[in-house]
């Protein structure tokens, strides 16, 4: 898959040289930036996959954002320092939110680094995805069991009888039974 | 000496340098007038007098600093006092137990705008375009106008997503009846760069600290419209954040830390080291701008607008005095409400364990009894009770602290946050208070 990148680094030999090398593995550099660049326009400009940058250079708190204000769709950042010490680094490596690359980016690094990043960022994402279907489902079952709790109780219903005019309702309105229990429960002034 | 142990005995550089596990220290600063207490216990020896050799790194963004801070890259750092929160909740990328056990300063930031913004506020309404406390109502009517016509949100820059420029702002934009995150388009700028973003356009107003505003007004490219100070009066600003871990391992270095930013604190606020103290900001490597802009806001006046008089605005810089350097347990539980308030977190927690875990006056109170301060006796106090200065009698000597009012009004109870949550109308709250009530009876 062919991916846009962004490159965001105060060497423009160093960059260059990337360039070329995501540029052969079949990639696009949609922007080369440096400091006193507009951070944000190009951003906003490029809408890139993938965000590479120096860790010194200057608009990284732009990038912090970008996990706030992309909840929907966030971006990989690989960030990358040419600090020996910065070994520890290494410790930060989030999956794949941010790959934090230690000594420096060469030409033959790049690519797997690249790889790996996008592969954890889309293994992460599928995790937070799967999680919130989890949570949701939980929160669906909740409140079902809550609306035919007050159906049981109000209606003298047996719990299928409840459940079948949950049933009932949804379908008959194509929507789905846990939005049906939610607005019934709201009706009832008992929303969470 | 010859009672301690070999192995607590690294090399001692001057007196007090006994007993410390480390001696060697890299601490981060981000290029602002509030970095003064690290940058002052380093020129006037308050580091080398409690034994500490240290070196001060400026980084170019908050980002930098929490992330070689989390790393070990650095031993601890000036931080925005939401950040350490922020780490240990794991917010941004990162998630790591971090501490604040000393704050750093009170108020400093304000909101400054483009003179063409402004002129379309004073336009609209003049009244109460001139007013600072009434400016906001211009601002939602500009807002309202240009809606009307289809023209893009106005866009304004805070520093940081976890910042108390990110809280200030929107605090003041909602007091005004502004929606943060449906009226106006919020982004992240790093301090120094936001100058040059408001003078190409790019953005109409920011919160930041100083010198950024000041600078904007002396070059002429922006207004300022109101200070956090007349926000939320004496409100805490930065604190030297280390990982809890570090802490632990290192606990005499981290107390002599204290001790000598404590004596540095001390010293910038009397009245008349100021000059001195603006004049070493300024300095290309630390803050590197004129002096003359560094001493407005470091000398107590203020200037909101090019070619006007400096207003007197005394307490916009506190650095000790009001116990500005106590990190009170209920600041930190502000900060969280503030979280909630604007969807940033999303899991409903126990915000007062949170509160202990992440400021430790307990440590404070160790740093500043041995230099023989007064500490307050409890952890938590309510804010916007107070007009004026008033007396904290809880201490172990009275003590006296500044007014706390915010601008609307609003009284913050830190034993009843889901209350305080309750009556804010404007929010972009992710989290029912029935279920924020459960984890926090």
């Amino acid at each position: 898959m062919s991916l846009r990148i962004m490159l965001v680094d105060q060497d423009s030999a160093r960059s260059a040289i990337l360039e070329q090398a995501l540029n052969d593995a079949g990639h696009k550099v949609v922007a080369r930036i440096k400091h006193g660049h507009n951070l944000l326009r190009e951003l906003k400009e490029c809408q890139p996959d993938m965000v590479i940058m120096d860790l010194e250079a200057p608009g990284r708190d732009t990038l912090e954002q970008m996990r706030e204000i992309s909840r929907d769709q966030p971006k990989p950042i690989i960030l990358f320092s040419n600090k020996r010490d910065g070994d520890y680094i290494r410790q930060a490596v989030q999956a794949g939110v941010s790959a934090y690359v230690v000594d420096g980016l060469s030409q033959e690094r790049i690519m797997p680094i690249v790889e790996v990043a996008m592969a954890r960022f889309r293994e992460f994402e599928a995790l937070k995805r799967e999680l919130q279907e989890t949570k949701t489902q939980l929160a669906d079952r909740k409140v079902v069991d809550k609306a035919k709790g007050i159906l049981m109780q109000r209606k003298g219903m047996s719990e299928d009888e409840a459940y079948q005019l949950l049933r009932k309702t949804a379908m008959s309105r194509n929507m789905r039974i846990a939005d049906v229990a939610r607005t019934l429960l709201s009706l009832e002034g008992l929303t969470d | 000496m010859t009672s301690a142990p070999q192995w607590l005995r690294p090399a001692v550089h001057a007196a007090g340098g006994e007993g410390l596990e480390k001696t060697e220290i890299d601490l981060g600063f981000i290029p602002l007038t509030d970095c003064a207490p690290l940058v002052i216990a380093h020129e006037k020896d308050f580091f080398r007098k409690h034994g500490l050799e240290v070196k001060l790194s400026r980084e170019v963004s908050w980002a930098n600093i929490r992330d070689k801070v989390f790393a070990g890259l650095l031993d601890g750092g000036h931080m925005l006092a939401p950040m350490p929160i922020a780490t240990t909740l794991g917010l941004g990328e990162l998630k790591k137990p971090t501490i604040a056990a000393l704050s750093l300063d009170l108020n400093g930031n304000a909101i400054t705008v483009s003179p063409d913004l402004y002129r379309r506020m004073a336009n609209l309404d003049p009244a109460a375009a001139t007013e600072r406390s009434t400016c906001v109502r211009a601002l939602k009517k500009v807002i309202e106008t240009e809606r009307h016509k289809g023209s893009e949100p106005l866009c304004f820059a805070t520093v940081f997503p976890f910042s108390t420029h990110n809280y200030m702002l929107r605090y003041w934009l909602a007091s005004g009846g502004i929606d943060p995150d449906r009226d106006v388009r919020l982004v992240v700028i790093p301090p120094p760069h936001m100058v040059n973003y408001l003078g190409s356009g790019e953005i109409d107003g920011y919160c930041v600290g100083e010198p950024w505003n000041a600078q904007a007004v002396a070059t002429g490219v922006g207004r300022t419209l109101i200070t956090d100070y007349e926000i939320w009066n004496n409100k805490p600003e930065k604190v030297l954040g280390v990982n809890l871990e570090w802490a632990e391992r290192y606990p005499n270095t981290h107390r002599a830390l204290l001790m000598a930013l404590l004596e540095a604190a001390q010293w910038i606020d009397r009245p008349e080291n100021r000059i001195e103290v603006a004049d070493i900001l300024a300095r290309e490597d630390y803050v590197n701008v004129p002096a003359d802009v560094v001493k407005m806001s470091m000398t107590g006046s203020f200037r909101y607008q090019h070619g006007a008089a400096p207003a007197p605005l005394p307490d916009f810089n506190v650095f000790f005095r009001y116990a500005a350097t106590f990190p009170w347990r209920s600041h930190a539980v502000w900060f969280i409400t503030q979280m909630y308030r604007w969807g940033q977190l999303r899991d409903p927690i126990d915000m007062k364990k949170v509160a202990d875990e992440v400021y430790r006056p307990d440590l404070y109170r160790e740093a500043a009894r041995a230099l023989g301060l007064p500490v307050p006796a409890s952890d938590y106090k309510a804010e916007g009770r107070h007009g004026k200065s008033w007396t904290l009698a809880e201490a172990t000597e009275p003590m006296m602290l500044g007014q706390d009012s915010f601008l609307d009004g609003g009284i913050f109870d830190p034993l009843r946050p889901v209350d305080y949550l309750e009556h804010f109308e404007l929010h972009n709250r992710q989290v029912s208070l029935d279920t924020l009530a459960r984890v926090n009876p």
